[in-house]
């Protein structure tokens, strides 16, 4: 690919006779903005959405968010933000959805700490997502930082690897051959059903925390708001003191798995849906036979047995690293350890048994 | 864009070959060369216009990760089914090797090896064609293999023509929760079950051989599904023998409880005519009707757990099947052991686990499981579960009526 570019930039560079700006966008203003024409930049910085791309120090108007319960990628640290063109907003839809006006960028920056016990300290950033609401849908692609490079990220529409060590929460050195997702990969999480995409995280339950919600309003990034009483409740998967097992147990695999487990997902052909709102048993996997697991079912008959983390399809796929195997298919290489632990708990947790 | 790809093309032709892959080709072209890499490949399928060809040269394109395309009106085409061939020997990720979720798509005259996962699926779309591919697992029978070799799912006028599958570790060719589907004149052999039509509605399987899998051709109803209950299916003019291939599925999966040794079974379908097949020389059984209540007990209220309208008619069996394995080969012969306890133990052509729905109409034709003009094929009511109120029978008696003939497929 790098080959490639090399070749195709020179040549755009010289069709644009613009030295000076990017080759794939024209951007006015001096604000964050977006090619009206729907282009993808072949910069980050183009989109002058951050005051200082190196420090993830975002451009006015640009809103970091944060999240109950993060999807996990790889151990990387998350940095989150989106922005809304002036005079737009985030409009509340239903009981727990948003819809984005055309403009919106939703964008997230991953990195590794390099030492995860020092969340203050160095930090390597990998990719920048960008999920773009255009006027016809959703355009996504990621922006890769070149090795060594932190204040700038170039396109990378098939998805790059980017080989990265850290020190872990346990002071052990980890490793990871860490995947960037190519642009059709996007698609395949963030799924379009009826024109509202699934943003993943800016959903009012993983939303509110705090008085994160609250101000967002105050700014006027969200609007159409219910009264507080009826925000949907989020639950911090990974705190322990934040609500039951199950509670936990079905907040992490709604933020980890819902958004393709759900009737309309690129999982619905399983059958499994996970979501949090779900409570058919048997779509939730329990006493669930496998329909197209091949080697994912590790030999087991049903995705939860009551009790049995042991026999259960769901333990066996959220611990395995196998890229056949593994839960979820992608964006991830290596096991979520205190992800899993809390399915296990609740699985552990549940009464019954299967035929 | 125009001009990017141009010189794209131009570079890798320059650095690999004289050879142009989209000689020939009319409209909107990219040409990819064996030196290609995953990126390579991947972009092409990104940048690729709505109507236009990727077409990929002769030899082998060696993949490290699953391929995706996401546009409509392609067509992905190589040189030959043993010409050009996209190796995921080496893949580190990605649970297939290729992924469509674009209408309108053709591939053909390529050759998918060695993915970890499903070879070629194919999700949610409108009008799928695939023609002269081939699917290998290059290691033989493995239940290391991935799941399905050509997979279309929830896809609706699907054709699949001229396509051989070898090694997949549940089913060669596998339709699922799809609506009008042609599948005709494949080969499907050393795979778990040759050709498995799952929750799909009207399909025409017809000029296939299935030989040396598991199972050869499966019509399959299956719980827990959204897309449930399917039927209208033709099984016609099928070569299907000696399909004694040991089973390899991954325990877990429901085709592993396919006996080894099986050439055709109905597992709760509805609608399914079996006319004008050969069907020969398997150690299980010829051809099987089951229920799902052997299989086990399911919490579904929306899935029909029996076979209805079964329609056997007409087809040449033949052959000694004396050495049915599995939970379902032991059901087979502990009823031939009720029926001749002093052997010999040989199962009858066709076996029906005689599991009736009990909310059935009695005598309503639309629900009967209907045999005639087999020649002199035998048969086997297996009474499941066996029990001294429920004896196994021979007696085709119940089952000499006619079923009206499904309509054709029409893509």
């Amino acid at each position: 690919m790098k080959h490639a570019l090399v070749i195709a930039v020179p040549l755009l560079l010289a069709a644009c006779g613009d030295g000076g700006g990017d080759p794939k966008c024209s951007i006015a203003g001096s604000g964050p903005g977006l090619d009206p024409s729907g282009a993808m930049c072949e910069r980050l910085s183009s989109y002058r959405l951050f005051e200082d791309i190196a420090t993830r120090t975002p451009a006015e108007g640009v809103v970091p968010y944060a999240l109950n319960t993060p999807l996990f990628s790889d151990y990387t640290t998350k940095d989150r933000f989106f922005w809304v063109p002036p005079g737009s907003s985030l409009g509340w839809q239903d009981a727990d959805a948003f819809r984005a006006p055309a403009g919106t960028v939703v964008i997230k920056t991953f990195s590794y700490l390099a030492d995860r016990r020092d969340p203050a300290g160095a930090r390597r950033p990998l990719e920048t997502r960008l999920l773009i609401r255009q006027d016809t849908g959703w355009t996504g692609a990621s922006y890769v930082y070149d090795d060594g490079s932190s204040d700038d990220a170039t396109l990378a529409i098939a998805g790059a690897t980017i080989d990265a060590t850290w020190i872990h929460d346990d002071g052990a050195q980890r490793s990871n051959a860490y995947v960037v997702p190519n642009k059709n990969q996007c698609k395949e999480c963030h799924a379009e059903h009826d024109d509202v995409v699934d943003l993943l995280g800016p959903k009012a339950r993983h939303l509110n925390s705090g008085d994160q919600l609250q101000h967002l309003i105050d700014l006027g990034v969200v609007t159409g708001a219910p009264p507080p009483a009826m925000w949907p409740v989020g639950i911090r998967a990974y705190d322990a003191t934040a609500g039951t097992v199950e509670q936990r147990a079905r907040a992490w695999l709604d933020i980890n798995c819902g958004f393709c487990h759900n009737e309309r997902g690129i999982a619905r052909t399983s059958g499994l849906y996970l979501g949090v709102t779900q409570t058919a048993p048997l779509n939730l996997g329990i006493c669930k036979p496998p329909v197209a697991a091949g080697r994912g079912s590790g030999g087991r008959a049903f995705a939860i047995v009551p009790g049995q983390p042991e026999a259960s399809i769901m333990m066996f796929r959220l611990e395995s690293v196998e890229t056949d195997i593994r839960m979820p298919e992608l964006g991830r290489n290596l096991v979520d350890t205190e992800g899993a632990a809390i399915v296990r708990a609740w699985i552990t947790s549940l009464p019954g048994s299967c035929p | 864009m125009r001009s990017k790809l141009w010189l794209f093309s131009l570079a890798v032709l320059a650095a690999c070959s004289s050879e142009d892959p989209c000689d020939g080709i009319s409209g909107a072209c990219i040409g990819l060369t064996s030196g290609a890499s995953t990126t390579e490949v991947q972009t092409a399928l990104i940048e690729v216009e709505s109507g236009g060809t990727i077409a990929f040269g002769s030899g082998t394109f060696e993949m490290t990760s699953d391929l995706s395309l996401d546009v409509d009106g392609v067509t992905v085409v190589g040189k030959g089914q043993d010409k050009t061939t996209l190796s995921f020997a080496r893949q580190t990720s990605g649970a297939q090797g290729v992924l469509v979720t674009a209408n309108n798509f053709w591939i053909h005259d390529l050759g998918i090896e060695d993915t970890k996962g499903d070879a070629l699926k194919i999700l949610g779309a409108q009008g799928v064609t695939i023609q002269h591919v081939r699917v290998e697992w290059t290691g033989g029978a493995k239940e290391t293999n991935g799941a399905y070799g050509l997979y279309p799912v929830q896809c609706k006028k699907v054709l699949i023509e001229d396509s051989v599958v070898h090694g997949a570790s549940d089913a060669g060719v596998y339709v699922g929760q799809s609506d009008q589907i042609v599948v005709q004149h494949n080969s499907v052999e050393l795979n778990v079950a040759g050709i498995e039509i799952e929750n799909s509605t009207h399909a025409d399987v017809h000029d296939n051989v299935a030989t040396n899998n598991t199972g050869g051709i499966l019509v399959f109803n299956l719980p827990g599904l959204d897309v449930a209950n399917g039927s209208q299916t033709r099984v016609y003019d099928n070569m299907v023998f000696e399909n004694n291939t040991m089973n390899f599925a991954p325990a877990g999966n429901i085709v592993g409880k396919v006996p080894t040794g099986t050439g055709i079974v109905v597992l709760a379908a509805h609608d399914v005519e079996i006319f004008n097949n050969t069907v020969r020389d398997h150690k299980a059984v010829n051809i099987g009707m089951i229920s799902y209540i052997p299989i086990g007990a399911v919490n579904d209220p929306k899935y029909d757990e029996f076979p209805t309208a079964i329609h056997v008619h007409n087809n040449s069996l033949s052959g000694v099947s004396d050495m049915p394995t599995g939970e379902l080969g032991a059901a087979l012969i502990t009823a031939i052991g009720e029926i001749h306890p002093s052997g010999p133990f040989i199962t009858p052509d066709i076996a029906w686990d005689g599991v009736l729905d009990p909310a059935r109409t009695v005598g309503n034709p639309t629900e009967k499981i209907c045999i005639h003009d087999n020649g002199d094929a035998n048969f086997i009511n297996l009474s499941w579960p066996l029990s001294d109120a429920t004896l196994p029978t021979e007696s085709l008696a119940p089952h000499a009526c006619t079923l009206p003939p499904l309509p054709a497929v029409v893509l």
